[in-house]
């Protein structure tokens, strides 16, 4: 169950009722302005007691909310995009998408992870963690975008790496490790945003970049909430204390130094104007590619070295 | 220098009412402790590894002065993190119960003669977890390996980030990732040596980026914990799953390692991978020195 869907139930029904009594007074002679302010009122009153503070776990549920925005609604936004596959040796993971794109007419290289929409697409991306034929996808074209010379831009959301049995025979520590390395390697300019759920190591190994932003109610964490409270208490069900532990909001990390950048969100949440939300990710994606291409490879690098290097440090 | 550490280096010795005896726990054979020091912690009964004290481990490999660094950084508690009890409460228990100030041991000496940089990870401290101090032990010793051109030896144990530092634990990878890469880019050679556990962000960050990847036998070596992965999948997992042996039949590694041959093995690699079989003087020209009493009764 999603809070956040909960609660948003009986906004959704009183946006409705606004809609019918806006028709209705249209239809008729009778005058409802009054009833129209005060239901709007009240609407509003609602929707900032809700969204005005959320907690860290209602932070979660909404980076999991059905509704939002993911991966490949960000890649049909792009003015072009076409899609390169596989990972050249054992299949095409399509927890993860990849291609060559433009963004604002700039020829660049996108990554996205990919939670899927509907059930069965969701079940076909595998919920969006990847096994390691996605981390050697990203890694063979994160290489490619150096070789060429296009900025990448990755679209981080997922709840973590696969954790099955063929992804560990297949050795999924060692491809996230190496498109850690790649990432780490790569002498073109590198901006992630973290658009829903930033879901330890698995989500790492696309925002090792140059340029970190995360959307406001996105959450990047070094465990999920569940696991967390699974470890520490043998209870998953305390995810909401676990997640308040974990300092996984954009908030926290931004103040932590671990992200260069937060891109509001419309009041309840991304879903509620996706394509607002969208370009303005885009924006801040182009304008970071700018400032980044104004520096030599070298300075580029070294850079991106201290940008990681002083976290931690005491 | 910190007392506890100062007998850990076996320059005070340790009260002789020290219990000399220890359970197998595996198959509950009695053992003698410096017999099992002498045997590399390896049980005679039925061959189970304990898993090394880092202090033992960099004793079994090196062979000259060890010149620790990074040793004096101090664990932050950056989230004011509490469960059952405060973070800062869990490292004082740790520190006490494993002699040591973090989770890894970083520092300079000699394998058979061939100047290394050196890691070696505790399971004992957090699990081995990679939080701060770790990630930051790593990369001066990447940096100053760079420096002095010297490869580098990592002996990981770990269950991966550490949670109670929450994302600047996780960032660690991409600090530790970029240590060994720049390392790397300048043609240095970096070896690590997987041994139980090896889990997690550390499997799935530096611990894979080697040049060559050696694992002791039966190491349990993977990237989510086995646990998770059953109760993902709802079912029980083979016994050799994820082991050292496993991975090295799948590929994922280059060579499963006794650990009576680990050191024999590693000179072998340096002398390839360096060259120079003359034996060199240690790093100061000096003769071997500190060294551990586990270490002194161990065989070369």
């Amino acid at each position: 169950m999603n809070v956040i869907v909960e609660r948003e139930k009986g906004l959704l029904q009183l946006e409705q009722r606004i809609a019918d009594l806006r028709k209705h007074s249209a239809d008729q002679p009778v005058d409802l302005s009054n009833e129209i302010t005060a239901l709007e009122e009240k609407y509003a009153e609602i929707q900032r007691e809700i969204f005005g503070s959320m907690s860290p776990w209602q932070r979660v549920n909404m980076a999991r909310h059905p509704k939002r925005p993911i991966g490949s609604d960000y890649i049909a936004a792009l003015d072009q995009f076409d899609e390169l596959h596989g990972d050249r040796h054992f299949r095409d993971d399509v927890a993860v998408i990849a291609g060559f794109a433009k963004l604002k007419g700039r020829r660049v290289l996108v990554v996205a992870q990919e939670k899927g929409r509907d059930f069965k697409d969701k079940v076909r991306r595998n919920f969006g963690s990847a096994s390691p034929e996605g981390y050697r996808k990203v890694t063979r074209l994160v290489k490619l975008a150096g070789h060429l010379g296009l900025p990448v831009v990755t679209f981080v959301d997922t709840s973590g790496a696969d954790p099955g049995i063929g992804s560990e025979e297949r050795a999924q520590s060692e491809a996230i490790a190496t498109a850690l390395a790649t990432f780490a390697d790569v002498p073109v300019p590198v901006v992630a945003t973290v658009i829903g759920e930033g879901g330890s190591g698995g989500a790492l190994a696309l925002a090792l970049a140059d340029h970190v932003i995360m959307l406001q109610h996105s959450v990047y964490s070094v465990a999920s909430p569940e696991g967390a409270a699974a470890i520490l208490w043998g209870d998953a069900s305390k995810a909401d204390e676990a997640a308040a532990r974990l300092r996984l909001t954009s908030d926290d990390l931004r103040e932590f130094g671990i992200i260069d950048e937060v891109i509001a969100e419309p009041i309840g949440g991304a879903h509620r104007d996706a394509q607002g939300t969208i370009a303005s990710v885009m924006t801040a994606v182009d304008t970071a590619i700018e400032t980044l291409k104004r520096s030599t490879v070298h300075a580029l690098l070294d850079r991106r070295y201290a940008k990681f290097r002083r976290i931690g440090t005491l | 220098m910190p007392e506890w550490l100062r007998i850990r280096r076996g320059e005070i010795p340790s009260g002789e009412d020290a219990a000399q005896w220890t359970k197998c726990p595996k198959c509950g054979e009695m053992l003698y402790r410096p017999e099992l020091a002498a045997s590399l912690y390896v049980c005679k009964n039925c061959g189970l590894y304990f898993r090394m004290h880092a202090f033992d481990r960099v004793n079994m490999l090196i062979d000259s002065d060890f010149v620790e660094i990074g040793g004096d950084l101090v664990t932050p508690d950056p989230l004011g993190w509490v469960d059952k009890t405060s973070y800062p409460q869990k490292l004082d228990r740790d520190r006490e119960k494993s002699s040591l100030s973090e989770g890894i041991v970083c520092g300079f000496g000699a394998i058979g003669g061939f100047p290394v940089a050196l890691g070696v990870m505790d399971f004992n401290f957090r699990g081995g977890t990679m939080g701060t101090v770790v990630g930051e032990r790593i990369a001066l010793l990447f940096e100053q390996a760079r420096a002095r051109k010297v490869p580098c030896i990592i002996c990981t144990a770990s269950g991966g980030a550490r949670m109670e530092e929450g994302m600047l634990a996780l960032m660690q990878m991409a600090k530790t990732t970029l240590a060994a890469r720049r390392f790397m880019n300048d043609g240095h050679f970096y070896l690590s040596v997987l041994t139980d556990p090896t889990t997690g962000g550390v499997s799935a960050s530096f611990a894979f980026q080697a040049d060559v990847i050696v694992a002791e036998a039966k190491a349990n070596i993977g990237f989510a914990g086995k646990r998770v992965i059953e109760q993902t999948i709802r079912q029980k997992l083979p016994d050799n799953f994820q082991t050292a042996e496993f991975l090295l039949e799948k590929g994922a590694i280059d060579m499963v390692v006794k650990r009576p041959d680990l050191r024999a093995t590693l000179i072998r690699l340096l002398d390839y991978a360096v060259g120079d079989p003359a034996p060199r003087p240690g790093r100061n020209g000096k003769a071997a020195a500190v060294k551990r009493e586990s270490h002194e009764e161990a065989p070369a």
